[in-house]
Formats: C-alpha cells, structure tokens, sequence
C-alpha cells in the first residue's frame, strides 16, 4: 500500500510514538495557545516561551491523530531555540509544502482515468528535514488540516505575542 | 415473502450502481450507512423521470402537469405515512429539509407555544446532536431543565430512575437508535412512563426508521423524526410525523408561500397541517425519490431487512471479537434484540481517523469521529471511533474485508 506508506511515514509514527517536547510550561512566563478541530476532535496546546526575538521553549499537549499530534511534535523539535524571523520563514516553507492545489483535491475522476494530478510547487525540502515526512500528507486532502493544526496554533501564538 | 426467506444480498447489490465503484482499485465496502445510505437505481429512476416528464411546482399551477406534480407529493405524503402506520397520513406527515429540521420544528413551534421558564425537558446521553442542541437552544432562550436518562456500561439506558426523572416534565425527547452504539431504546415502556408523568414524546428515529419496522400506533410517540437519505432514499428532504391533533395546535415553524390561509400587511393566517409546517417550494423530487424508497424497502419488506441485519450485526461482532481478540472494543450492547447494526470501534489506542484512513486503502467506508454525538463521547471515555455501520446491501464479505483492513492498521501502527 504505497499511498499508506507514504502517509505513515517511519519519522511520523516515531513522533507519535514518543512525542518531543511533550508538556505544558507555567504561564506566565510562557504564553498558552489552543488549536482545535471542532471536526474531528484533535486539539493541540502550545505552550510558548518567547524572549528577545527567540522561541526559547515549546511545549506541546494535547491529543489526537497520529498526523496532528506528530506533525506537533516535529515542529517543536524544528522550531525550538531558534529565532522568531526563523520560526516564522520555517513556518511559510511548511505551509507552502502543506498547500494543496485545486486539481488535487477530490477523488472523482472516472475509474481509469489517466490524467496525472497536478504537482504542487517545487519546494527546497532540504530546509525542512525531517518536517519533509509530513509531505504524503498533501495526497490525502482531508488529512492537511490535521497537520496544520499546531502550526495554525503557533502563528496564532506568535502573533499574541507580537500585538501584546 | 418471510424472515425465513432471506434478502438474496447479491441480486440486491445489483440495484445499487454505487456498490460497483472501485476505490484505490479495490471493491467498495460500504459500510457509512448510518450516515447516509446508497440509493437504489429505481430511487434515481423515480427523480429522472420525475424532473424529464412532470416536473411543475405543487399546489399552485392548474395545468395538468402541476396537478400531476401535486398528486405525486400528496401521493408521496401518503405513501410515508403508511409506511409507519399513520392513523392520518394526509394530515400528520410534514416533510421538512432532514430529521434536524424536523426536530427544530418540534422544538421551535411546539417548544416555544407550549413550554415556559422552569418546564423540564427529558433526553438521553446518547442523543444525536440533532435531538439535543435544539433543546439547548430552546433552553437557552426560555430557561429550561434539563434531565438526562444515564447511559450504562453497555450501551443501554439506564431506567433505574426514570419516573423519578420523568415527575413534572413536559416534554422526553429520546433517541429509538443510537446512532453510535447500535442500541435499540424500548421506546413503547419509556414513551408509557412518560405519558404517566403528562409530558410529550419526541422520538428520534434517524436511526430507527430505515432499519426496524416502525409502527406509530405502538411506538408511543407523540412526534417523530427521521430523513430520506438514510433510507435509500435522497438527500434534502426529511419526515416529521405527529399526532393530528398536536398539529393542528402549533404555530408555524417556517413563514412563506404555501404556509398561509390568507395575508395583509398587517398580519397573516396560516394553513392547515401538514402545509402549515411547508414553507416555500417543497422538495418535489425528493419527495418522489422518498416515495419511491419507500416501496423499494416495501417490497423487499421491512421484516426481511430486519432479520438479514440481525443475522449480520451478530456475525460482525462474533468475527471481530474472534478475530482481532484484545486489540479491538465494541461499543454498544451485545448482539440481541436491542441491538442494530452500528458498530463505533476502537482497535488499541489508535486514532479513529488512522484508522478509517488505513481501512480506505481496503475500499471500507466507515466513519471516524464523535458522530453528533460528543456528550456520549465523553460519557464513552473516547474523544472518537470507527463507526462501520450496516444496511440490506451488506453481506459478510464486507465484514471480513473489515476485518482484513483493521488487521492491517495493526502492521501499519505495530
């Protein structure tokens, strides 16, 4: 099933397994951020420790499928320590990378139809590292929203804390 | 035709064009159907030919195809309420958009006329959302109690209490079939019991209908609830049945043309039922569709589907037990009697949308999620599950195609 495995990658299911930087930080000092997908259930909290134009420290909690809750735990790894002008390009590289196109989306094309779907722009994945496994997740549409809900989160955060 | 002539599955399949789909080029298993149900060729021929030869609105045109028109949503109206055993089909069979609408127009025109500050409102943890946030609503605007019938270990309602529950109520709204637990409620005896206590009973038959045979004159409810799609028949248009006599009682849900005796600009005097309740153009072809639905499972007899779901609810989870041992919970009592053919699942701790993924690459359509339904979720200790569901199409093969496919997340997950 090579659909499947591209989907549930090795790196994914690792991070479901064992998610990194699991927890929540006292706030304050931390800021506290909730993402949530009223659809299927999944929730995510970030708990964010920003300092001198650094993401310091990430905490994630919360719960549900093993898209949502390792693409969270893949993130705090990618993000944490790093600068927020990094944070914030690391995070338009994986959207762009998450961005599906129209000719993607659905599946009624005729039983034998040939026509290949249309490749999402060419992106440097090489900047992302391990976040590249989240990419099979493009070729299964309703999954996306799943892999985003931590990085919706953390702009959400981000931007908290840049009008507070 | 007898329980003991049992549906042949492979010449029904037939009837389904959908059921001859491939999905990632495999059969499709479709196992959604209290969701949505297929709809059989002769549902989809109805509507064609319906819209190709006599398509006009009703009730309005004197021309012979609006009359014909008329005649097939009246014929339609008729044909639904014998179907449950309406005492008064013409009067007392209101098609609203689906089983919500119709339990809004329950909660709005009945509620709102005769409910008042302090009323209380009897449901159950395992209503669908369609039979709660009406209520929620309701209670929001004019300040209501409300009560709920406990849910047990297995999946049944708790009745210890319920007189207790049921003094001074007004209204019991509750669920003939859970929608996520298959459990089949003993409506009559509740429906008794609540009578006693001088409150109405608003039943919930999304589930119920389409799968059990349905008696209004014995099921003792005052309202009930359901909708086409999850009868093999088509989307965007839903039942509600009440007693004639409530009816003719109720303010107007929904204001428009077709709902008014007569209007100024001032005021305005409504129909009669059922036409009261049906604002705007109608859902013709839907009706039609409905109506034609209704004799398809007519004809195969409600009996007959009654029994071949039982015998394959029984066999599912016999096999799944078997089969995937510890691994997998079923939600919902055992099979029996009470027991319809929703299975919600969880295989160890792997998320309900992995798993219905992993099971899509098999061709198996099940629901993942908290199916309308999250006050049970939480009630369950789950924040989701698998839900395969069953209809008069399913065999076994679908069940072991199930099966292969939840033995698979185990490879994909370890």
């Amino acid at each position: 099933m090579p659909d499947l495995e591209e989907l549930y990658r090795e790196i994914i299911l690792d991070h479901y397994r064992s998610p990194r930087n699991r927890g929540e930080l006292p706030t304050p000092p931390a800021h506290r951020v909730e993402g949530f997908n009223p659809l299927c259930g999944d929730e995510v909290v970030l708990s964010l420790d920003v300092a001198d134009g650094q993401l310091r420290d990430i905490k994630v909690a919360g719960s549900g499928c093993s898209i949502s809750q390792s693409s969270g735990s893949l993130m705090s790894a990618a993000v944490k320590g790093k600068s927020i002008a990094e944070v914030r390009e690391l995070i338009r590289v994986f959207k762009t990378m998450m961005t599906v196109h129209e000719a993607n989306l659905g599946d009624d094309r005729p039983t034998g139809a040939t026509d290949a779907p249309v490749e999402p722009e060419p992106i440097d994945l090489a900047r992302l590292g391990e976040l590249a496994a989240l990419q099979g997740v493009v070729k299964f549409p309703v999954r996306i929203k799943c892999a985003t809900l931590s990085w919706n989160a953390l702009i959400q955060g981000l931007d908290e804390l840049a009008s507070a | 035709m007898t329980i003991h002539d049992p549906i042949d599955v492979e010449v029904t399949r037939k009837d389904f064009p959908l059921l001859s789909r491939t999905v990632h080029d495999r059969p499709i298993v479709y196992l959604d159907s209290a969701s949505s149900s297929l709809q059989p060729r002769q549902v989809l021929a109805a509507m064609d030919h319906y819209y190709e030869t006599t398509h006009a609105n009703v009730h309005r045109g004197v021309y012979a195809t609006a009359e014909r028109a008329t005649e097939l949503y009246e014929g339609a109206r008729l044909k639904v309420g014998r179907f449950i055993g309406a005492p008064q089909p013409e009067r007392e069979i209101v098609f609203t958009k689906n089983a919500t609408e119709a339990l809004n127009l329950v909660a709005n025109s009945w509620g709102r006329a005769n409910l008042q500050h302090g009323d209380v409102v009897v449901l159950t943890e395992m209503e669908h959302h369609a039979n709660l946030v009406p209520w929620l609503m309701l209670a929001e605007s004019i300040g209501l109690e409300l009560r709920y019938l406990p849910v047990d270990g297995d999946g049944r309602l708790d009745l210890a209490d319920l007189d207790q529950l049921l003094e001074g109520a007004k209204v019991l709204a509750i669920t003939a079939m859970s929608n996520v637990l298959g459990t089949i409620n003993p409506v009559p005896s509740i429906a008794e019991a609540a009578h006693r206590a001088g409150a109405v009973v608003v039943v919930d038959g999304a589930q119920s209908v389409p799968h059990l045979v349905t008696d209004v004159t014995t099921l003792g409810a005052d309202f009930l609830a359901f909708s086409a799609h999850k009868m093999q028949g088509p989307t965007g248009i839903g039942v509600l049945w009440a007693r004639a006599e409530l009816l003719d009682a109720m303010p107007p849900f929904l204001g428009g043309g077709g709902m008014i005796r007569d209007v100024s600009l001032t005021g305005f005097g409504p129909a009669e039922p059922p036409w009261r309740f049906e604002a705007g153009t109608p859902p013709i072809a839907e009706a039609v569709g409905l109506a034609a639905a209704v004799d398809y499972l007519s004809g195969v007899g409600m009996e007959r589907v009654v029994a071949h779901e039982r015998l394959l609810t029984a066999y599912a989870i016999e096999a799944l037990h078997e089969r995937l041992g510890p691994d997998l919970t079923i939600f919902g009592p055992p099979a029996g009697g009470d027991r319809g053919g929703v299975l919600s699942v969880a295989y160890r701790d792997v998320h309900a949308h992995d798993l219905a993924q992993v099971l899509d690459q098999f061709g198996v359509c099940v629901r993942p999620g908290h199916h309308c339904a999250k006050p049970l979720m939480r009630r369950l200790g789950v924040a989701a599950t698998a839900r395969a569901s069953i209809a008069l199409y399913n065999d076994e093969r679908d069940i072991d195609t199930l099966i292969e496919g939840l033995n698979h997340v185990g490879t994909v997950f370890g």
